[in-house]
């Protein structure tokens, strides 16, 4: 209250400086206090929501404006008192300054005379006009929407007889915070911020006074409001045209008058930035509009085949969108790196097509199923070698290969879950579907957009349709009768699809079991090898179908049976999946004890060549392609999700061909010549089938999720299905599908895809976690081979092999020591060194095989910062690295040690000793 | 580009961005449209023609506008005298309503002004008649339309009065899930 009387007094000695009698305005003061308090719930109000809807304008960065509000709406409890004396002085001072200048045309009087005309114009634009400036933003944002009808209705009630009270009320309220802020800015000594410009222009210019100023940084504002605004307005376009200029020249005018020098110059600067920003703003929102690809096609779609059919290809384009950030995440931080900087194609076992199969590695047929020179290529997870660092950036591919695995689940698992979100906070508003059926389909059923003739055809039957659907809706709902025996369908459909679903579940489980029996036997007719395939493709072909007659009983809205048709047949295909991975798992398993005993062959193979070899010079030179290896388990499942893929491409593709095109054809043209009408008789044309493209969409990606693990080119593969699949689905559904009998809108259903997306991504992120978790990696293949396997296996044997190793080699240095000492060369040394390895490694034969095999790791480590690596590592298979004569070895590791620099943990000890002298 | 920027004058284009949601292109392209409606009548230099008005039965050949059921109500709203006339400025206009970057609001009061047929300021039970007359096309039954009326009434008037005023229709609009994509025509 203090403070509050204090700014009075200031306030009034200020006006008594303009030469207003402040006597006068008192009693009117007191008198209209009570009326003023009346308002003053009024104008709290919109000024709160101006608030906050200035905090939204994020798009409209201009600082006055929001400090300004801000001020205002902190001020106004306490200026209240205040308001009316103000508004009167400024009146005056209007009518000073009217002769000054001649854009002060639009001072308080003039302007309150062109909203009372305004008001009589139009009283509803009015209204609406003034709602715009409050609600706009919020509007935007659909926020409160029970507030908004609040205000509204208050708005109807008081808006015409206050319309114009409220407005010089406001007028000279926010004037007064101006000046009263400006006030106790010189109390303390110019501390007010938004009035600094004014203030200091006040002070060196005795033509304007203080008063006018804040009137005219006042206006000035209101005008850019309304410039930025102004088309929102619903006004009509000349109106806007004078309004506009109107407000430009005067913002021009006395937006310089403002500031001054240095100020002012910065001011326009800053002007001229901002339009550049909302333009730069407007044309690249419009470049982002038009980047988004199919937007045309997909528009055509869905004016021809409804809001349904196209919500498929949004959905499509949606998916081809993540897969394309899946796919640069795996080729350009995998695939190409390992392809650019690894090892070439036939250097080592696991980048080599083995011998027996080199015959037939071009052959098509081999190709086609991925054999052959595609199976031992980048696109599979044998090929990645276990390098550490690979290139001369010193590239982790291992760790960036892991890395993408997780980044590529945790990056689809965010974008699913973030548009989910957003599409529930899109549709969040319409929960109450119910409230206005009608209305909606009244006033919200006809698309401006159709402008083809016969989609404007199809438009008017589908909307008499849905009418009469609603109809017939509204009469039962009151007419109630049926309720029991609809309940009772309900229950039997259901019933029925659950008796379904849980035989052919059982089905599968009985064809499983059988054929794991098969797996004793030796000879398999072809039956019996392809029973699961045949049974599969027989529910797959069979049950959606039946269900869908099932569904039949229920009646529901064709919006809902679609739902309850895609949750039924993904129960049906998980049955698919369920049998796929339980086959790979068998498969994984007799992969395993098949690389056992290879592993051990190799191993004994090793050990005698290391038998052989102890006293010759050179290394046997095996070629890579006749190395024994390990069938390489991953590699394998990588194989048959990418088989399973294109197969699945094929059968998609074949069917739309057979099943739409050429049963289109021949409806077409057949029909000449038959004895009933084909096109709206038996066969007809096909509808699109949404439910069982978007399920097949969904499965596909979850192979995709699960398969790119073990096969980063599969993702490569489904970029390209994707791409495909738009183009020539697009060019199907236009050509040879009819719109559905019952056209319904898809809002809301996009929603139901994602949650099947997500449930199928956590479908398929379970097995590849557990076979990452429970099965060991190849030995001799991948980018996780010896290092996880020398973690499994050899962990206890080397740390006491090291001790071994490292007293020997104390030993060595030791002697190097008094060799030095004898002051030799260091190549007489090495041929000692040479002289007393071979001996070394004899003496590490007996030690169990893990220790040969704990030694590798090492060894490879220290060998990658050499480039010589590949004279040294390469022709030999890696086990043969370890216990190898070390002639090679120490030859390539001199030069190389310095630089690498790597700390050869155990047996390279002795080489700091050497490089240090 | 030259001959482009020549239509209008920098100042007049800037305006026009100002005034409408469109991008310089968009208001050429929309110039052009108006021309070629009328070649012999609109200059091809805007300046000539800040007072030609084309009848409105020409801008309702459009093929965005000819099969739209309200389009010569959509016209009378939008063209500023009432003698069935239209400026390029009311086309503008028109077409910065219906484009998709328009707020809610603005459209939903243009909406209420397209649907009022009898121009009273209401939405009564005779405009939504002609409108189902116009969407179905005499398909319903006089009882069908009768329900379909009352249920309209019924859902969205609030203030009880028997018609839908502004604010109700507003209440209403603003929650339809489709009124912002299907109130809109791509130009």
């Amino acid at each position: 209250m203090v403070n509050t009387n204090k700014t009075k007094k200031n306030n009034r000695e200020d006006l008594e400086k303009i030469g207003i009698q402040i006597d006068a305005d008192e009693t009117t003061d007191t008198a209209e206090e009570e009326d003023d308090d009346n308002e003053e719930e009024d104008i709290k109000q919109p000024a709160k929501i101006r608030k906050k809807q200035n905090n939204r304008k994020s798009s409209k960065p201009s600082d006055e404006d929001e400090d300004n509000s801000d001020e205002d709406t902190k001020l106004k409890a306490r200026n209240n008192r205040r308001r009316l004396p103000v508004q009167n002085g400024i009146r005056k001072n209007k009518n000073d300054k009217d002769d000054e200048s001649d854009e002060e045309k639009s001072t308080d009087t003039a302007k309150n005379s062109r909203t009372k005309a305004r008001n009589k114009d139009n009283g509803k634009g009015e209204e609406s006009d003034d709602n715009s400036e409050l609600e706009g933003e919020n509007k935007k944002t659909r926020k409160n929407p029970v507030h908004n009808n609040n205000r509204n209705n208050r708005n109807n009630a008081n808006k015409r007889q206050k319309d114009e009270d409220n407005k010089k009320v406001k007028q000279a309220n926010s004037r007064g915070n101006r000046k009263g802020e400006k006030d106790n800015g010189k109390d303390k000594k110019k501390k007010g911020k938004s009035s600094s410009s004014s203030s200091s222009s006040s002070d060196s210019e005795d033509t304007l006074s203080e008063g006018e100023l804040a009137k005219v940084l006042e206006e000035v504002e209101e005008k850019k409001m309304l410039i930025a605004a102004i088309r929102t307005k619903a006004w009509r376009m000349k109106r806007k045209l004078t309004t506009l200029k109107e407000s430009q020249e005067f913002v021009e005018k006395f937006e310089g008058a403002l500031g001054k020098g240095k100020g002012r110059k910065f001011y326009a600067y800053k002007v001229m930035m901002m339009k550049k920003w909302i333009k730069f703003k407007r044309d690249f929102e419009n470049f982002k509009t038009s980047c988004i690809p199919w937007e045309m096609k997909i528009k055509e779609i869905e004016s021809h085949f409804g809001s349904s059919v196209a919500s498929y290809f949004i959905f499509l384009r949606w998916l081809y969108g993540i897969n394309l950030v899946l796919f640069s995440l795996t080729f350009g931080l995998v695939v190409i790196p390992e392809v650019l900087m690894g090892l070439p194609y036939g250097s080592i076992p696991r980048k080599t097509v083995p011998r027996k199969e080199q015959p037939t590695a071009m052959d098509f047929s081999v190709l086609w199923e991925f054999g052959g020179y595609i199976k031992y290529s980048a696109l599979f997870y044998g090929y990645y070698n276990n390098e550490r660092m690979i290139g001369v950036f010193k590239y982790r591919l291992p760790l960036s290969y892991f890395m993408v695995g997780v980044g590529s689940f945790g990056y689809s698992l965010m974008v699913v879950i973030r548009t989910m979100a957003r599409n529930a906070r899109e549709n969040g508003i319409d929960g109450d579907d119910g409230d206005f059926n009608f209305s909606w389909k009244m006033f919200t059923s006809w698309d401006y957009l159709i402008g083809n003739p016969e989609t404007a055809d199809n438009k008017f039957a589908s909307i008499t349709t849905s009418f009469k659907e609603s109809i017939v809706d509204e009469e039962e709902s009151q007419k109630d009768e049926n309720i029991h025996l609809r309940r009772f369908l309900i229950v039997l459909a259901n019933f029925l699809i659950f008796c379904c679903l849980a035989g052919s579940g059982y089905l599968i489980f009985y064809v499983v079991k059988k054929s794991q029996t098969y797996s004793t036997l030796e000879e398999l007719t072809w039956y019996q090898k392809n029973e699961i395939d045949i049974v599969m493709a027989l529910l797959g072909m069979f049950v959606p179908p039946l269900f869908e007659t099932i569904a039949g009983l229920e009646n529901y809205h064709p919006r809902i049976a679609l739902k309850w048709q895609l949750w039924r047949m993904f129960a049906l295909f998980l049955g698919n999946l369920y049998t796929f991975l339980l086959a790979l798992i068998d498969q994984v398993n007799a992969q395993l004890a098949e690389e056992e005993s290879i592993k051990n062959k190799t191993l004994a193979m090793v050990n005698s060549f290391n038998f052989t070899n102890s006293t010759s010079e050179s290394i046997p030179a095996i070629d890579p392609a006749d190395f024994p290896r390990g069938p390489c388990w991953e590699t394998g499942v990588g194989l048959e999700f990418t088989k399973l893929t294109v197969s699945d491409i094929l059968v998609t593709y074949g069917s739309i061909l057979v099943g739409d095109f050429l049963r289109a054809l021949f409806v077409r043209f057949i029909n000449y010549c038959w004895c009933w009408d084909l096109e709206y008789g038996f066969p007809s044309y096909t509808e699109f089938d949404i439910s069982g493209n978007v399920l097949g969409l969904i499965f596909n990606q979850g192979m995709i999720w699960m398969g790119t693990f073990y096969s980063p080119g599969l993702i490569g593969i489904n970029i390209l299905r994707l791409l495909t699949s738009m183009y020539f689905q697009c060019w199907a559904v236009m050509c040879c599908n009819v719109p559905q009998s019952r056209v319904f809108k898809a809002s809301g259903s996009n929603n139901f895809y994602m949650s099947l997306l997500l449930l199928i991504l956590f479908l398929s992120l379970l097995p590849v976690i557990y076979t990452i978790m429970t099965f060991t990696p190849s030995f001799d293949c991948g980018p996780f081979s010896l290092a996880i396997y020398y973690l499994n296996a050899t962990s206890k044997t080397y740390e006491t092999a090291n001790l071994e190793l490292k007293r020997k080699m104390q030993m060595l240095r030791d002697e190097q020591k008094n060799r030095r000492n004898n002051k030799y060369t260091v190549n007489p040394m090495l041929q000692d060194l040479e002289d007393l390895l071979p001996n070394n490694a004899n003496v590490n034969k007996p030690e169990s095989n893990q220790i040969v095999i704990g030694k590798q790791p090492n060894e490879a480590t220290r060998a990658n910062g050499k480039h010589g690596k590949e004279m040294t590592l390469a022709p030999p298979p890696p086990r043969m690295v370890v216990t190898k004569p070390p002639n090679p070895r120490q030859v390539s590791h001199i030069p190389g040690q310095p630089r690498s620099g790597t700390p050869g943990s155990g047996p390279r000890r002795p080489s700091p000793g050497q490089s240090r002298h | 580009m030259g001959s482009k920027q020549s239509i209008f004058t920098e100042e007049q284009l800037d305006e026009y961005q100002d005034c409408t949601v469109f991008t310089r292109k968009e208001i050429l392209r929309l110039y052009h449209r108006y021309h070629s409606l009328a070649p012999e009548i609109v200059p091809c230099h805007f300046n000539d023609c800040a007072d030609i008005k084309l009848p409105l039965e020409l801008i309702s050949e459009m093929p965005e506008l000819k099969e739209n059921p309200f389009h010569q109500k959509v016209l009378q709203v939008f063209s500023e005298d009432k003698q069935n006339k239209m400026s390029f400025n009311d086309f503008l206009n028109m077409f910065s309503i219906l484009s998709d970057l328009t707020p809610q609001h603005l459209k939903a009061h243009y909406a209420f002004k397209v649907y009022d047929f009898n121009s009273d300021n209401f939405i009564c039970q005779s405009d939504v008649e002609v409108m189902l007359a116009k969407l179905t096309g005499d398909e319903l039954s006089d009882e069908e339309v009768q329900l379909v009326c009352n249920k309209v009434m019924e859902e969205g008037d609030l203030d009880g009065d028997g018609k839908l005023s502004f604010t109700d229709f507003e209440y209403m609009i603003t929650r339809a899930p489709d009124f912002m994509s299907t109130f809109h025509i791509r130009i």
